[in-house]
């Protein structure tokens, strides 16, 4: 019974959610533009989300996260491409095959390196950010719908607001309901103490697994929506810096906090994007003063994030306290 | 037997810091483990949890070899343990400490806790009555909801305690559970002790500095000194023990 109320209330949050953006975007009330940004502060937040899985809560300190993004992208778009034409379930199929790859690929990362401490997976996702951006720039070599360093074209415009919107809200209810679960607390508890957890009977690699994993596969859907929303894929749109980029929301917004991942996301596109609006023609470049200074002083005044530790209402999830 | 360690060795380097200690708890049994500090008593505990592996002897519970395994399976066989320096999950709430140790007897699985289904509440329900069992043992009901680091040093040391009960020992290592007590506080732990003991039938092994504590409520004592037990017996007995005497107090002392 309680799992039909939670559906059906999930169900009309969703609809109204990409309902009213669709009718505003369709009305003309909105400009296609923003719209556009709005879909690629959603595809972002998952993304994030996904770190904040990684680092936020599992305490593991990933710098490859635009890597697993961009398996996600190039492997969505090549199965579309090549077998989806304009289909919806195909996109679907290629959205989750997308996560599916960066899920299997973080799999062959972590076997290794999640039974070392954190530091290695570090070191590792560094080196395995670098060589998934020549594997990107060379691409065309081993299969030329890639496109290589020239970018891949002919991708489908597929991806839209009710995509974005559910995947976000699945990937938020994914968060909520596993962290406030006893598995939730299992990952929560090697982030705290890695050897306190193991002598209470949690297998600490196993978990480690599960949200190293767990965050990449949400990468690698976020960026099968990112391929499909510009229909162009460079593989300098996945390169060290953008890993970068996420690790900055997931710290501003507050580690481990997902309303502060969700809402830094969303600030970080619309700033970036505001800016070159509001900053006279030729001084657009200066956003990469600004942002770094943004930075410090957030750093300065709230260390821990800009929510702290609360959440939004529908993210709390509590069952017992 | 309980739990049964026999020609445990271990070394770091060139330094034997447990060199060959046989060692036996029986059911029901307290026993203290004392000695001068270095001479090895943490690492014995480090040993039989998994978090060294041992370079020889072994390791059973109740026949079962211990040696070798990761220290998730041998919490999950019947070994708990405290940490002399406190190891909580300190930014999660002491409820949360206590739910985490009770993971390896959850009763649902990760698709009902996505899902959120009908066994997911009533598990978590049951959680919550065993929260409300081991914090009311130690009085800490009441703070179940805040932050496990803001709780002072004594209830500290207890919520440790609470939480490695709530993983379901049956032998439970206690590294100076009395670290840092006030003696009201010794005293109340010595009795919380003993109530555990007899309330979930488990063996305790304890190390402890404390002689109040230690020869208050330890039915057996073994003494290290340099990584090998230097005596063994009753309380009474290592109180008159004049090799004890001589580790703690130097041979000059002893002599006179």
């Amino acid at each position: 019974m309680r799992l039909l109320r939670n559906l059906i209330k999930t169900f009309v949050a969703y609809a109204f959610l990409a309902g009213s953006i669709s009718l505003l975007a369709g009305g003309g009330v909105v400009n296609p533009y923003w719209v556009q940004i709005l879909e690629l502060a959603c595809i972002v937040a998952i993304s994030a989300q996904g770190l904040n899985i990684i680092y936020g809560h599992t305490g593991l300190f990933s710098l490859g996260h635009a890597a697993f993004y961009g398996i996600g992208a190039y492997t969505a778009a090549y199965l579309m491409k090549m077998y989806g034409g304009q289909s919806q379930a195909a996109f679907l199929a290629a959205l989750l095959a997308g996560g599916g790859a960066a899920a299997a690929v973080a799999c062959l990362i972590g076997l290794p390196t999640l039974r070392l401490t954190s530091d290695y997976l570090g070191i590792a996702t560094l080196g395995f950010g670098i060589i998934m951006k020549v594997v990107f720039d060379s691409a065309d070599r081993f299969l030329p719908e890639l496109g290589g360093a020239r970018g891949m074209t002919g991708i489908a415009k597929m991806t839209t607001v009710p995509w974005v919107v559910f995947f976000l809200l699945a990937s938020l209810l994914v968060v909520r309901n596993m962290i406030h679960s006893s598995y939730g607390r299992a990952i929560l508890s090697i982030r705290e103490d890695e050897i306190a957890a193991e002598t209470m009977g949690i297998d600490t690699f196993q978990y480690k697994m599960v949200g190293f994993v767990t965050g990449c596969t949400f990468a690698g859907v976020a960026g099968g929506l990112y391929a499909h929303l510009y229909a162009f894929l460079h593989p300098s749109n996945f390169d060290f810096f953008k890993s970068i980029d996420i690790l900055v929301i997931v710290v501003l917004g507050g580690l481990g906090n997902m309303s502060g991942t969700l809402v830094a996301s969303f600030g970080w596109i619309f700033l970036l994007e505001g800016l070159r609006v509001v900053l006279p023609p030729g001084y657009v470049e200066l956003r990469w003063v600004l942002i770094p200074v943004l930075l410090i002083v957030t750093m300065l005044l709230r260390p821990q994030g800009i929510f702290g530790t609360r959440e939004f209402p529908f993210l709390r999830g509590k069952v017992y306290r | 037997m309980m739990l049964e360690i026999r020609g445990l060795t271990k070394h770091f380097g060139g330094i034997r810091a447990v060199d060959g200690v046989d060692l036996h708890l029986g059911e029901g049994e307290l026993v203290g483990l004392i000695g001068p500090n270095g001479s090895g008593k943490t690492t014995v505990f480090n040993l039989v949890t998994g978090i060294y592996r041992a370079d020889a002897g072994s390791v059973t519970l109740k026949g079962e070899n211990l040696v070798g395994l990761p220290p998730h399976r041998i919490n999950r066989l019947g070994v708990a343990r405290t940490f002399q320096n406190i190891r909580l999950f300190r930014n999660l709430t002491v409820m949360d400490n206590v739910r985490i140790a009770h993971h390896s007897h959850l009763g649902y699985g990760p698709v009902a806790a996505l899902c959120r289904t009908g066994r997911f509440y009533n598990g978590e329900k049951e959680l919550n009555g065993i929260v409300e069992v081991f914090l009311s043992i130690f009085s800490l009901q009441n703070r179940k909801n805040d932050i496990a680091g803001s709780l002072s040093y004594g209830d500290q040391r207890k919520l440790e305690i609470a939480r490695a009960l709530a993983s379901k020992p049956e032998v439970l290592l206690l590294d100076e559970p009395a670290a840092g007590m006030n003696p009201y506080e010794v005293g109340r732990l010595m009795e919380f002790i003993l109530a555990i003991r007899d309330r979930f039938r488990i063996s305790i092994l304890l190390i402890e500095h404390q002689m109040r504590l230690v020869m208050g409520i330890c039915e057996r004592l073994a003494v290290m000194d340099f990584g090998q037990v230097i005596a063994r017996g009753l309380p009474s007995e290592i109180r008159e023990n004049r090799k004890v005497i001589e580790a703690y107090l130097g041979e000059d002392v002893a002599i006179e």
